[in-house]
Order: C-alpha cells, then structure tokens, then sequence
C-alpha cells in the first residue's frame, strides 16, 4: 500500500502528517520526495544511513568534430545549448537529459557524461525505513531522483509505503505520485489554503487517484479549505486541532505519535480511516 | 555600432520591456545610419532558458551592445563568451536610453559596484 501525502504549498503539515503516518504504522517506509527541501529526516533522525551518489547524463562537445550546423541547438526545447562564436556552449544545469541531441548530432560530435545532481540516503529509525532524496543546490530536476527512490521500494511489495512528495502540483509531484494507491491531501484552514487545496485537487483528479483531505490546523469558527471540501464532496479524513502542543512538537522536529498517547492515538484512527479508503476503493474498482 | 533593446512594441515610441529573455520584441538599431529594425523575439514561448536562446539570437544578430534592465546569468555568459557588452537602462524611454547610451553615460550592468557610473566601455 502505497499513499501519497501532497499540499499545494510548503508548511502546510505535509511533513507532519506522512511522518506521523509513518510512525504509528510501526514496520514502514518513509520516502521524502520533497528533495530540493527534504526535512522528514530531521524527524525520523535514522541511523545506520547509506549514501548513493545520483547522477544524470548530460552531453559533452567534442569541438573537433562539431560543424556548427547547429541542429542541436534548435533541438532542445529547454535552450540549454548555445552556439557562440564557433563553439557549442553546453547549460549543464538546464540541461534534463533527455538525450535528443546527442541522438541527432549528424557529426557525433555529441556524446554523454554522467555529472552528479545530488544523492540518496537510506537510513532506519525504529521500525521505518527512511529514504532522503537530496537535489544539488541549482540542479534544474530532482526527478531523476525521485525515480530513483521510488523504483527502489517497488519490490517491497505489502509494506506500507509513505511518499512525502515536493509541494505544489509540478511534473515532480505528478512523478512522485504515479504509483500510489492513495493520496492524502493536507490543507490549511484560510482563503489561500484553498487555493493552493485546488491545485492538488485538480491534480490528483487528473490522475484519477482516489484521495482524501486532512484539515490541518483547526480552530473553532469557518473553515473555508472545510466549506471547499463539502462543496466537491470531497471526503475528510480528519481534522487536526490548532494546538500548541502540537506545534512545539513540530518545531522541534519530533515525531508527536511518538511523543504523546494522545498524538498516537489521533494519527493511528487516521491510518485506519485511510486503510478502510485504500480497502473501500480496490473492492469497488475491480 | 550595432546595440540591441528589448521592447514592448514594433514602435520607436515603445517602452523599454523590463524583462530581456520574455520580451516580445528586440530594436536592433544602428547609432552610425540610426536605422532601426524590429526582431520578434521567439525564445518569449520557451519553458525554460529564455534568457539563453535571447541571448543566441543577440548574438546572431552581430550586435555590439545590449541595452537592457536587467539580465540573467545564463544570458549574460551567452553574451559575455560573445563579447557583447550590456548596459543598464535607467529610463523606460527608448529614446532616451539610446541618446544615453550615445552619450556614454550608462553603467555596465555587470558592474556591481557603485563606483563605476559612466565608466563607458574599456
Ligand atoms: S548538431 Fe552536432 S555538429 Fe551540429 S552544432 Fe550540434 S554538436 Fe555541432
Ligand atoms: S540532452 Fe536534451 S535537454 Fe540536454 S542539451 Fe541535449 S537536447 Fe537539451
């Protein structure tokens, strides 16, 4: 079982929720797809962490052999190739490996090089596996890491599986939640929680993966991210109080389910609520 | 010599556009005939690297100069492995930014320091 927590921004509890999660589902694995700022580690504080270096292809120019034709550079759609001055000027950064031009160059003079665009780590905390997805500072795609993690944890087959994806709805969400069984959309109780609940929205409806939202931070009083969900007939998973306890749990990076039995107790009927969906959901679509 | 702004319109009257790899257009204009032609700038529909595919078609263009607000990075290393020179506009007039120009009192734009005003070319 593999469920996706997304929120159309950062610092909307995305963390606190997958990590929770993943907490009080005791043997589980933890995936943090946020990888340009991945903080589900400063949480779970895994040990026994292995690193693994991820690096994409990017083309190199053997100058000798290049004509200048410049079909490479009207090639790439990205403008990460340059002709200046009798030389192919090569973005490394911009450039998303998709091999195009080295692929047409009728000279050859194109040809691929790995370079390096951040790592992997795997570490354990309790019984969670915790996999970081750590992008180089200025890299253009951290999709080919978040690839990497997910095919990793592919053979792990019944275990259940929590994706803490990057905020927003950009190809790199829409990456990280290909292979869910189940998205957790987490949203903030305000006009802009809303808005930012919309995009995510529209997004796991496009990939017609059943969801449901938790409301985070509640306070007595109108909920407009609540009124949304009622409008779309959008079911609520749970709703988290607006509480200090919480919040100081939070800011000091500890995981509150295992902090306190009332946290335990909250995250784990929210498992259960998403269990039941997951369940719900299988029977009735085969 | 020929320099280059970016602008709004296909009009002498225009603005200086306050973005170079977005801006619809390019006035290449020539300050010994002060002839002048408009290029349309393709690089304005790119996902991403605007500024460098700009750049390419500045430097195609067999300009010496670029005049513009400002500029990304990627851009100006297009421009600067092509010896263009960039220099800040001060003003949304295109006129005047070319009379300034003229005139030698804009500053480099890759100039971060404030001593150099009016420091012209080298
Ligand atoms: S396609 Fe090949 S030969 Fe043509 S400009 Fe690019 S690298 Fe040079
Ligand atoms: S590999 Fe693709 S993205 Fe990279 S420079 Fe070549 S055409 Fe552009």
């Amino acid at each position: 079982m593999k469920i996706a927590v997304l929120s159309g921004k950062g610092g909307t509890g995305k963390t606190l929720v997958s990590v929770n999660l993943a907490a009080v589902a005791q043997k589980s694995t933890y995936i943090d797809c946020d990888v340009e700022e991945p903080n589900g580690h400063l949480f779970f504080k895994p040990i026994d962490v292995q690193e693994e270096e991820v690096s994409v292809k990017i083309p190199q120019v053997d100058n000798e052999r290049c004509n200048g034709c410049r079909k490479c550079v009207d090639f790439c759609k990205f403008n990460a190739l340059a002709y200046i001055k009798d030389k192919l000027i090569i973005f490394e950064e911009i450039c998303h490996s998709c091999g195009g031009c080295i692929m047409l160059c009728p000279e050859k003079a194109l040809t691929e090089k790995e370079k390096g665009i951040g790592k992997m780590q795997r570490g354990i905390s309790d019984e969670v596996t915790v996999y970081t997805g750590i992008l180089d500072t200025g890299e253009a795609s951290g999709i080919s890491i978040i690839k990497k993690l997910l095919v990793n944890n592919k053979s792990k087959g019944d275990e259940q599986t929590f994706i803490d994806c990057p905020p927003g709805s950009a190809c790199i969400v829409m990456e990280s939640i290909k292979d869910a069984d189940y998205c957790v959309l987490v949203a903030e109780p305000t006009l802009f929680g809303v808005h930012n609940l919309n995009m995510v929205y529209e997004l796991v409806k496009l990939f017609n993966k059943p969801f449901g939202v938790v409301l985070n931070k509640c306070v007595d009083g109108e909920n407009p991210a609540e009124k949304f969900c009622l409008e779309k007939n959008i079911k609520i998973l749970k709703r988290l109080p607006f509480d200090n306890e919480l919040g100081m749990l939070n800011s000091n990076a500890e995981i509150a389910a295992r902090k306190t039995k009332k946290y335990y107790a909250i995250f784990s009927s929210l498992l259960e609520t998403v269990k039941r969906e997951v369940q719900y959901e299988t029977t009735t679509n085969s | 010599m020929k320099i280059a702004i970016p602008v709004d319109e296909k009009d002498m009257g225009t603005n200086v556009c306050v973005s170079f790899g977005r801006t619809p257009y390019f006035l290449i204009y020539d300050t010994e005939s002060k002839e002048s032609v408009f290029l349309d700038n393709s690089a304005v529909a790119s996902s991403g690297g605007a500024g460098i595919k700009a750049a390419q078609i500045i430097v195609d263009s067999n300009i010496e100069a670029l005049l513009t607000p400002r500029c990304g990075q990627n851009a100006a290393n297009v421009l600067k492995a092509a010896n263009i020179k960039m220099y800040k506009t001060t003003t949304l007039s295109v006129k005047d930014s070319i009379d300034a120009f003229i005139a030698e009192t804009l500053s480099l734009l890759d100039d971060i320091h404030e001593g150099f005003h009016g420091q012209v070319g080298n």
